[in-house]
């Protein structure tokens, strides 16, 4: 499904490289994890991925479905089946949640050649969806992200996700900022939408993500590359024994 | 030797091009506004108020040629049951407007009006009153209106009045003035609708007695080419509301003028604006709120969003005068600069000579937020319409300020569908 091939990225304006060759297979079904200490450049693989601006490709390739991410925009990708959960979900004052997510619904359906979704079906799905993310109607009306605590913000991502119904889902540190309670939330939120036809690539720096969403495949990321790849075992080791053991043993 | 050039004066050359209407009682208050007109001269570059935007176009002698613009649109506020008042080339149209009778409000034309005593007292009053800043156009108005309404609200005005000003002459160059009391308690809504002219000279005094509501939303029409310079003049007595807004899009010059004088305690008074520019667009708000009595609120909220190199100016005063304690002072002007060619000028000011109020401004430009673009692009909505997204947002906080809610959704649906043809 996502097929990333020997990626190096740096740096738009100042010449820093920060992926180093990057070589990563998600087969849909499966959820990958990477795990990785800071500055080892997990979100800079997610924003490239999604195609925000100021990161310059200098080799490889990305591709979802053999359709080739880097040559397209950002709302193409995400009309392909890409959907990066943001770390840092942003606010937009003014746009309200529910015009937002139906937009998006309908531009992605429009750029697929499908019929558009009525208002009457379109609230009809969200409100089951919400329900489920504990999401209440005031939540939906208010402007994107504005006077959401950090919790409301990452169910909010997951509800997008759940609407947008993404092939390819990337959540970027989705359990920071998130008490035990909210974990679990988005957690099932996630496990609900996991099918044989989905893939999933979760960033995090603490196993205990993974405790709620169980990954098929961990890798270990460290200085823009993919240093190890194991089982769910693997991220257990890093709890236990952080990531010096592992980079140590790689050198 | 060459002749000596004969001496320029720009005020008498664009006072010679126009004729003095003679009505009777409106006369001592013409010709008491041409002496202030002589007086102040029309209006040059290093004055201090037009130092951010040329006034030659709205002073030379005849207008400048405005090519008429045709779209598809039915009429704004076309749904809405509202007495309309049409003007062409600022001239009044008597049969495509509705008889001027309504519940609630005496309605009489400037042009046709025998001595009436309540305009009489009025007409050129509050204009003649707009003390600390010359503003000779207004007075040139006053001087030489040929056109415009006295409306006299008594009671609750059954329905909102709309004046209609359609252009449909290139070279028009019209003067309106219509003059509008509201008695104690008195409500009334006001529309104003349509490019109106060439150029359009336009003053409009509102007396908002005590306890009275006037509210005033206006959208000056599609023509790229027109120029417009309007004032509006208000007095509001006590626990009385004045609350205008206007929607700008397109024009090649606006400049809005607003000078309102509180005078009674506990009024509220409110003025926005929302102003979309795309290239050869200039366009002024100027506004001065004097707060002259206790406990009273006044607001002013303007936002504009330019791009192609359009320039948009905001002036704005809050002068709060001794003894005005309790004053809430609040004024607000931002831009959205849509490229690295469109500037936005502002000039805020505060003088306050009270010691118990409270008064904030604020006043800011940037371009649209790259993360909020990028946010929305990922989710699948393409680049131009995450634009208008985000450029409607901005635009929000100043088209809030209409209360009427259909109203207000008129006028958004007006919005989406001009930047969706702006786009690009």
């Amino acid at each position: 499904m996502l097929n990333i091939k020997d990626l190096h990225v740096q740096l738009e304006e100042e010449d820093k490289q920060i992926l180093k060759g990057v070589d990563l297979t998600v087969e849909a079904g499966k959820v990958h994890a990477i795990m990785g200490p800071n500055g080892s450049g997990k979100s800079t693989l997610s924003y490239v991925l999604s195609g925000r601006d100021g990161y310059e490709v200098t080799s490889g390739e990305a591709t979802l479905d053999d359709e080739d991410l880097l040559e397209m925009e950002p709302e193409e990708r995400a009309a392909a089946g890409l959907f990066l959960a943001f770390q840092y979900p942003v606010e937009i004052p003014g746009v309200g949640n529910m015009t937002f997510l139906r937009t998006a619904v309908n531009a992605q359906r429009k750029a697929r050649g499908e019929d558009e979704m009525s208002a009457a079906d379109f609230l009809k799905v969200i409100r089951e969806r919400a329900k489920a993310l504990k999401i209440d109607a005031d939540m939906l009306k208010r402007p994107v992200n504005v006077g959401f605590s950090g919790g409301e913000k990452k169910r909010n991502e997951i509800m997008q996700m759940a609407m947008l119904e993404p092939k390819m889902c990337i959540l970027d540190e989705t359990d920071s900022g998130l008490d035990v309670d909210a974990m679990k939330l988005v957690a099932e939120g996630v496990n609900a939408l996991r099918n044989e036809g989905r893939g999933f690539l979760v960033i995090t720096h603490y196993q205990r993500l993974l405790d709620h969403i169980k990954p098929d495949v961990v890798h270990i990321m460290a200085d823009g590359k993919i240093v190890k790849t194991g089982g769910p075992e693997l991220a257990l080791e890093v709890e236990n024994n952080g990531y010096a053991d592992i980079l140590a043993e790689v050198a | 030797m060459a002749e000596p050039a004969p001496k320029l004066n720009p005020t008498e050359d664009r006072l010679d091009t126009l004729t003095m209407p003679q009505n009777g009682w409106a006369d001592a208050a013409r010709k008491a506004a041409l002496a202030r007109v002589r007086e102040m001269g029309l209006p040059g570059r290093r004055d201090e108020y037009w130092k951010f935007t040329r006034p030659d176009s709205l002073v030379q002698p005849t207008a400048p040629v405005a090519a008429l613009f045709h779209n598809e649109e039915g009429p704004l506020f076309g749904d809405l049951d509202r007495l309309k008042i049409v003007f062409v080339d600022g001239v009044f149209d008597a049969d495509q407007s509705d008889d001027l009778t309504l519940s609630g409000v005496r309605i009489d034309r400037l042009a046709e009006s025998a001595d009436i005593h309540w305009a009489s007292d009025l007409y050129g009053a509050l204009e003649g009153n707009g003390h600390y800043v010359p503003r000779p156009l207004a007075a040139l108005n006053t001087a030489y209106a040929t056109d415009g309404v006295l409306i006299h609200v008594t009671g609750k005005a059954e329905k909102p009045i709309n004046f209609i000003y359609l252009h449909e002459n290139e070279t028009s160059d019209a003067i309106l003035h219509h003059v509008i009391k509201l008695d104690p308690g008195a409500e009334v809504t006001l529309l104003e609708t349509g490019p109106a002219a060439a150029r359009f000279n336009k003053v409009m005094e509102v007396d908002v007695a005590d306890g009275a509501t006037f509210h005033h939303v206006r959208a000056q029409g599609r023509d790229h080419e027109r120029r417009a310079a309007t004032h509006i003049f208000t007095r509001l007595g006590a626990e009385s509301v004045f609350k205008s807004f206007t929607l700008t899009v397109n024009g090649r010059l606006t400049r809005n003028e607003c000078v309102i004088d509180i005078t009674g305690d506990d009024a509220v008074a409110h003025v926005a604006g929302a102003c979309v520019g795309d290239g050869d667009f200039h366009h002024d708000d100027t506004v001065f709120v004097t707060h002259d009595a206790l406990r009273c609120e006044s607001r002013q909220v303007f936002k504009k969003v330019l791009r192609n190199g359009a320039v948009g100016v905001f002036q704005g005063k809050i002068l709060v005068k001794e003894g005005a304690q309790k004053t809430d002072g609040y004024q607000i002007s931002q831009s959205l600069l849509l490229d690295d060619d469109s500037q936005f000028l502002a000039k805020p000011e505060l003088e306050i000579y009270a010691d118990d109020v409270a008064c904030s401004h604020g006043s800011t430009s940037g371009a649209i937020d790259e993360d909020a673009l990028f946010y929305l692009r990922s989710r699948g909505v393409p680049a131009e319409i995450a634009t208008d997204l985000l450029t409607l947002a901005f635009l929000a906080e100043a088209v809030e300020e209409i209360e009427d809610e259909v109203l207000r959704d008129a006028l958004v649906e007006r919005l989406q569908g001009w930047l969706e043809r702006h786009r690009g």
